[in-house]
């Protein structure tokens, strides 16, 4: 497949980090960076396997990573004194996760707070609207590491996974998201499962998730997953324009070529 | 009947459609001195509070504005046939970025937040949240980037000073929350 996704990554690899701290349910001060690195390293090849461009700073990431864990490893050198002197190594990715952590937590904080146009409401003339949501307050928009999970959950009904072997597949991405921009039109919201029902492959599969992911980076749909279930919802946004230069099947449609 | 100075301000905060700030009650209330400007407005914002109405004068962005009780606003949005303000998490942690760390460059941004901001930024100063502020003396001359007047008006603040500190905040954490993020 000759097709890369540029997605707009808002997460990085602090996000990447946390995620795996979170569903591993690791204390951050005392990270085992053995299985945490394992974990990372996962899911960047599972997103190159996906043609999802990685981003310099994840691979940055990843070698600090490997560099503390085999430090972690090598036997404490020279007098027990110094070595005991000797900061964790993994300090070094502690600090910016805190920092991460408090910042997003400053996020939630301002997210709290009374806000114009939501909660309080003045005699001005209103503030243009800064989008639409859906009403469920249990939902929480998705992100891209949450995709792949989900992604994950659905790869497993087919074979043993040896790795991602990619199928070259009849149907092109193009083909695909006409589909789900069909679907979504009808049903105005679905599960991501609901999207991949009718997934026959693992290359079926991989072609619907990369279309659902261009789908959100274009702003035709957003992803939201629910708090508890943790299932993902795609959701349509209205965007009429991006429906007929695709349905009339301009090729200036979309940034990626077609498959020969 | 003569018309107390309480009275004009009352008055001009009812009609303002934007919050008022002394400088500007000043230029329309000949010869009030700021102090007596802000003593009334201490006053109206005590008697509105203890009034207990739908709404109440509020301290926001530098100046004074009557607005609405929080517990209103599912009625008041079905009324503005409105979807309310909202912003994605990723758009709001690069705010907070900036508000905490303000004035701040991209590259320093995207030094916290381990990712490309560039559309973030886009969206953020579309909204008017935050602005350019000036240029950094650095090859490249990158803009310097910092909140507006709009950013304190919309997350009811009075002044960046009201903003809590890091320290102060009381984080949700990831147990509270089911998730971390």
């Amino acid at each position: 497949m000759s097709l890369t996704v540029k997605l707009e990554i808002y997460e990085g690899p602090l996000d990447l980090l946390l995620h795996l701290i979170k569903k591993n349910e690791v204390d951050i001060y005392d990270i085992p960076i053995t299985l945490i690195t394992d974990q990372y390293l996962e899911y960047l090849q599972l997103m190159e396997a996906m043609n999802i461009e990685v981003a310099g700073e994840f691979l940055l990431m990843a070698a600090t990573l490997t560099q503390i864990k085999s430090r972690m490893l090598l036997p404490l050198s020279g007098e027990e004194e110094a070595a005991e002197e000797e900061e964790d190594p993994r300090m070094a990715i502690v600090r910016p996760l805190l920092e991460h952590m408090k910042l997003r937590d400053a996020a939630e904080a301002l997210e709290r707070r009374d806000l114009l146009n939501r909660d309080v409401f003045s005699r001005t003339v209103s503030l243009p609207d800064l989008g639409l949501e859906p009403e469920d307050e249990d939902l929480i928009e998705a992100n891209l590491f949450d995709l792949i999970d989900a992604f994950r959950r659905l790869v497993n009904r087919f074979e043993p996974r040896a790795g991602l072997e990619i199928v070259v597949e009849t149907k092109t991405i193009q083909e695909r998201i006409t589909e789900i921009v069909r679907l979504l039109k009808a049903e105005r919201q679905v599960s991501f499962e609901r999207v991949c029902a009718g997934d026959r492959s693992r290359a079926e599969l991989v072609l619907s998730f990369l279309a659902v992911l261009e789908l959100a980076r274009v702003g035709v749909l957003r992803l939201f997953q629910h708090l508890v279930t943790r299932a993902v919802t795609v959701f349509y946004v209205e965007k009429g324009h991006f429906f007929e230069e695709h349905q009339s099947g301009g090729e200036e449609a979309a940034d990626e070529e077609p498959q020969p | 009947m003569s018309l107390s100075l309480k009275t004009i301000i009352e008055g001009l905060l009812f009609v303002a459609e934007e919050p008022l700030t002394v400088d500007r009650i000043q230029t329309v209330t000949d010869g009030a001195s700021a102090e007596r400007i802000q003593k009334v407005l201490d006053e109206l914002e005590v008697e509105y509070e203890e009034m207990d109405r739908a709404f109440a004068l509020k301290h926001v962005a530098g100046g004074y504005q009557f607005r609405t009780r929080p517990e209103l606003s599912s009625y008041l949005l079905q009324l503005k046939k409105k979807s309310p303000t909202r912003l994605s998490r990723a758009t709001l942690e690069t705010l907070a970025v900036i508000a905490y760390r303000q004035p701040i460059l991209r590259a320093e941004i995207e030094k916290i937040r381990g990712v490309d901001v560039g559309g973030i930024l886009k969206t953020l100063l579309e909204k008017g949240l935050i602005r350019g502020t000036g240029r950094k003396d650095l090859p490249g001359r990158p803009i310097i980037y910092g909140t507006t007047r709009k950013f304190l008006e919309t997350f009811d603040l009075p002044s960046l000073d009201a903003l809590p500190s890091l320290e102060e905040i009381e984080s949700l954490g990831p147990d509270e929350e089911g998730r971390l993020f």
